[in-house]
């Protein structure tokens, strides 16, 4: 038998825990809704197998730098650079492997390093030099967005299923462990669950919110905050070297010129699951259920033939119509 | 209590709940014609609660107010304005870049036609207003280069000119000096007619002894009584405030002899204001340091721990030279420093009270390689607790809900679990209500008698004179003395914080 809540508080935070509960679980319930509209919207061509694969391809990449993402939002930061990213971190592994001929294992090593690396520069801009993060990620998202192109010299690199060792790059995404599951799915849950831990068990975590909430306080109670806040961008930066990894791994190539616009399917990814773009909250689980329902929304819009300007519109209507709902709740639970 | 038609304002049976905490509880009140009536509480008493709800900005779920024999109903406070009820927050809620002719008539322009607004028209009546009120103020000037009091002054003209019956004021002197608090009780006593009142909101019992008439204690969200003023005497009051019997004159407990030098502060300099800082903390003291604002007794704390950089000057901990580039590497040699600002500076509002103790060890004291002991930080939660009595239902509830006293006792605790033997307290009692700021000064004895070291940065020559074994007294940068507790006095205090170019000349 479980033990009853007894005073009004307990009930009151058993309550808030509910409620907590009931807005995932209503992002949820948004994407199965949508998933059925689609479906409805266009028989025989979403709802099948290989267009599901397709979302679900599409939402690895996204919910891979949400969760950086979404780490980053917390400290009440931004990191813009995410998106480009994915082409630069991409570009260095590809190169690496392919043109390098690095072991495989090495090359991916590489690459998130590069994607570290990215996060330190973009946290020390942030906490050391004092620039705002939407200033110092848009900077760095120019940047690397430029070097991935003078790197690759504008062309994409192509992997060769015919080397071994290059083919096991591409098993990682396409690959299927499980039949009909393919392996990006399983690094995706893998991602997030580390995500999860970092966010609710590690004192990273604790610190994560505690910036968010207040920078200056965490900083007075002996909180060493320009150490962690580079630390959280660095998070993110493997974060997007993953995905950039991922990205690569999925097409077979990079393709240098992509990854531009995706930082704000990321940041709509973790505002739709419940973070705060003022900081101080933010939900791992949720941010992976928003970047199922923005691939399922971009998906299915191209479905049904909406060309990609108004799928845009769409999509930017689905981030207001969330934040205004979120906002009323926030207000709700002032006035209760 | 019945309903009674003569009174001006009437407040029966009203409650009003939050989550975990039920803020009013079957509240009355009631303001008779023509008198100033003191509201005095705790914090967390009530009073700004009760506040909201006469002006809409809350809804009560039960009771009802009369103003003037009407039932009063509305939805936000310009609504309440209209039909006579202006409140003066403590925080003016004036536009400091507008004129004062512009801030008396915001938001109800005299306009022209197609929309323009009228200038002219309005810095006339503004003129006359300001006139009838016997204010000496300038229309046209802009508000935010008059001082406190003077804008305190614009605030009630802006009520006047709703031609408001009933004024309620809360904490109109906490930045207003002796003479100016004054001029304030004589534009309320101004204002005061056989059909006008004031509820007039303050901690400061001399000064309600003054200008008020009557008192209504509340606490706890209750009623607890009201009295006429020249019958009660000012620890009765508070005893009703508290619930207990205090005595507001207790000095400390034993007064410490030669001590260790635990601290040493020398020559410290910088760029913005402070020259050559010098001073000692010895073991167990409580160590004053007073002066008037912009002194540089804050910034001093900042530099010691860090938080601010320094051009020169050493700082000796425990016979070792110390440099804190940051807070935490202060925090980590045993310094804790609790800032004036405890919203700003102090408190991560909207974590839990758990979250606000355990943030500064979590790193060293409640976490294996990065993964934290969540149980160890609630244990130490708990204990910070019990061990201060923390007024909360729970160490989950976030700190926001706390009151003013509990914020400074979970700030405290923190430092406690931290294991500091130093702590730098910056204000320790501001907004806190007589029953916590008794609690805090009997806390600050218990720990300098246990053996920590304490900086007491006050404002507050009182609360300096009961509290210090010695006090360092700055002024516009500078330590211009220092003075034994036992015999300092507010006089000797206040010749070194004002006349720093005697000392130096």
């Amino acid at each position: 038998m479980t033990q009853q809540p007894t005073t009004l508080v307990e009930q009151q935070q058993q309550q808030a825990k509910w409620k907590s509960w009931l807005q995932q679980l209503l992002a949820l319930v948004g994407l199965v809704l949508i998933f059925l509209v689609f479906t409805i919207a266009a028989p025989g061509t979403f709802a099948t197998k290989e267009n599901i694969t397709t979302i679900v391809f599409s939402a690895v990449v996204i919910g891979l730098i949400a969760l950086g993402a979404t780490l980053v939002i917390i400290t009440s930061g931004i990191d813009l650079s995410c998106g480009t990213g994915l082409a630069f971190t991409g570009a260095i592994t590809t190169i690496a492997i392919v043109q390098w001929g690095m072991p495989v294992p090495l090359g991916i090593v590489v690459g998130l390093c590069s994607g570290i690396l990215l996060g330190v520069v973009n946290g020390s801009m942030v906490a050391l030099m004092g620039l705002p993060p939407f200033i110092a990620t848009l900077s760095t998202m120019m940047i690397i967005g430029g070097l991935a192109l003078v790197i690759t010299d504008v062309h994409p690199i192509y992997y060769s299923k015919d080397v071994a060792d290059q083919s096991w790059f591409l098993w990682m995404s396409t690959g299927e462990v499980i039949p009909s599951v393919p392996n990006a799915i399983w690094v995706l849950v893998l991602a997030a669950v580390v995500a999860y831990i970092i966010a609710n068990k590690t004192i990273i975590g604790r610190y994560d919110v505690s910036i968010g909430s207040n920078a200056e306080a965490t900083a007075l109670s002996g909180v060493n905050v320009k150490k962690w806040i580079i630390v959280i961008y660095a998070i993110a930066g493997f974060f997007t070297a993953l995905g950039g990894i991922m990205m690569c791994a999925r097409l077979g190539s990079v393709q240098p010129q992509t990854g531009s616009g995706y930082e704000m399917q990321a940041i709509a990814s973790a505002v739709i699951g419940g973070t705060s773009l003022a900081g101080g909250k933010g939900s791992i689980p949720g941010t992976i259920i928003g970047a199922l329902i923005i691939s399922t929304i971009n998906n299915g819009l191209r479905i049904l033939s909406l060309p990609q300007q108004w799928q845009n519109v769409v999509l930017g209507l689905v981030i207001i119509a969330t934040v205004f709902i979120d906002q009323l709740r926030t207000k709700q639970a002032k006035n209760a | 209590m019945e309903y009674d038609p003569t009174l001006l304002l009437q407040v029966e049976g009203v409650s009003k709940s939050f989550p975990g905490v039920k803020a009013l509880d079957n509240m009355r009140l009631d303001l008779r014609k023509g008198e100033v009536l003191a509201l005095v509480g705790e914090n967390g008493a009530g009073k700004s609660t009760l506040m909201k709800l006469l002006t809409g900005i809350y809804t009560r779920e039960e009771g009802q107010f009369w103003l003037n024999g009407e039932p009063l109903e509305v939805k936000n406070p310009r609504e309440a304005e209209e039909k006579g009820l202006s409140i003066i927050h403590q925080e003016l809620d004036l536009v400091p870049h507008l004129s004062v002719a512009e801030n008396i008539f915001l938001g109800r322009e005299p306009v022209t036609a197609a929309l323009f607004t009228s200038n002219r028209t309005q810095v006339k009546r503004a003129r006359a207003l300001l006139e009838s009120l016997g204010m000496n103020l300038d229309a046209r000037q802009k508000v935010g280069e008059l001082t406190v009091a003077k804008q305190q002054m614009v605030a009630i003209a802006k009520a006047m000119s709703f031609d408001a019956k009933v004024i309620i004021m809360d904490e109109p002197t906490s930045a207003l000096n002796e003479e100016e608090v004054e001029q304030l009780h004589d534009l309320i006593r101004g204002y005061v007619k056989p059909d006008t009142g004031v509820i007039y909101i303050s901690h400061r019992m001399p000064e309600l002894k003054r200008i008020a008439d009557r008192v209504t204690v509340i606490r706890d969200g209750q009623y607890i009584d009201t009295l006429m003023m020249a019958d009660v005497t000012t620890d009765q009051i508070i005893s009703k405030m508290v619930g207990r019997a205090i005595n507001v004159d207790a000095k400390p407990v034993g007064v410490r002899g030669d001590r260790a030098t635990i601290l040493t502060v020398e020559g410290l300099t910088t760029k913005s204001l402070l020259k050559d800082v010098s001073f000692e903390l010895k073991e167990g003291e409580i160590l004053g340091v007073a002066g008037l604002m912009g002194a540089g007794r804050t910034e001093t704390a900042r530099a010691i721990i860090g938080a601010d950089p320094r051009e020169s000057g050493t700082i000796t901990l425990k016979g070792k030279e110390v440099h804190f580039r940051n807070a935490a590497q202060a925090a980590a040699h045993g310094i804790g420093y609790l800032s004036e600002d405890r919203k700003g500076f102090g408190l991560m509002l909207n974590l839990s009270v758990t979250h606000n103790i355990a943030i500064s060890s979590v790193g060293d004291k409640f976490s294996k390689f990065l993964f934290e002991d969540k149980k160890a930080m609630r244990k130490a939660a708990l204990a910070g607790e019990e061990l201060l009595k923390i007024k909360t239902p729970s160490v989950d509830q976030l700190v926001k809900y706390l009151s003013g006293g509990n914020q400074q006792k979970t700030i405290i605790a923190r430092w406690l679990v931290k294991d500091c033997d130093i702590l730098i307290f910056d204000e320790p009692t501001r907004g806190i209500d007589v029953g916590a700021k008794e609690e805090i000064y009997q806390l600050l004895n218990r720990l300098a008698g246990e053996g920590k070291s304490i900086i007491m940065i006050s404002s507050e020559l009182p609360e300096i004179l009961r509290m210090s074994h010695r006090i360092v007294v700055m002024s516009e940068g500078r330590v211009t003395g220092t003075l034994d507790g036992p015999t300092a006095t507010q006089e000797s205090i206040m010749a070194l914080a004002t006349h720093p170019e005697e000392v130096f000349a």
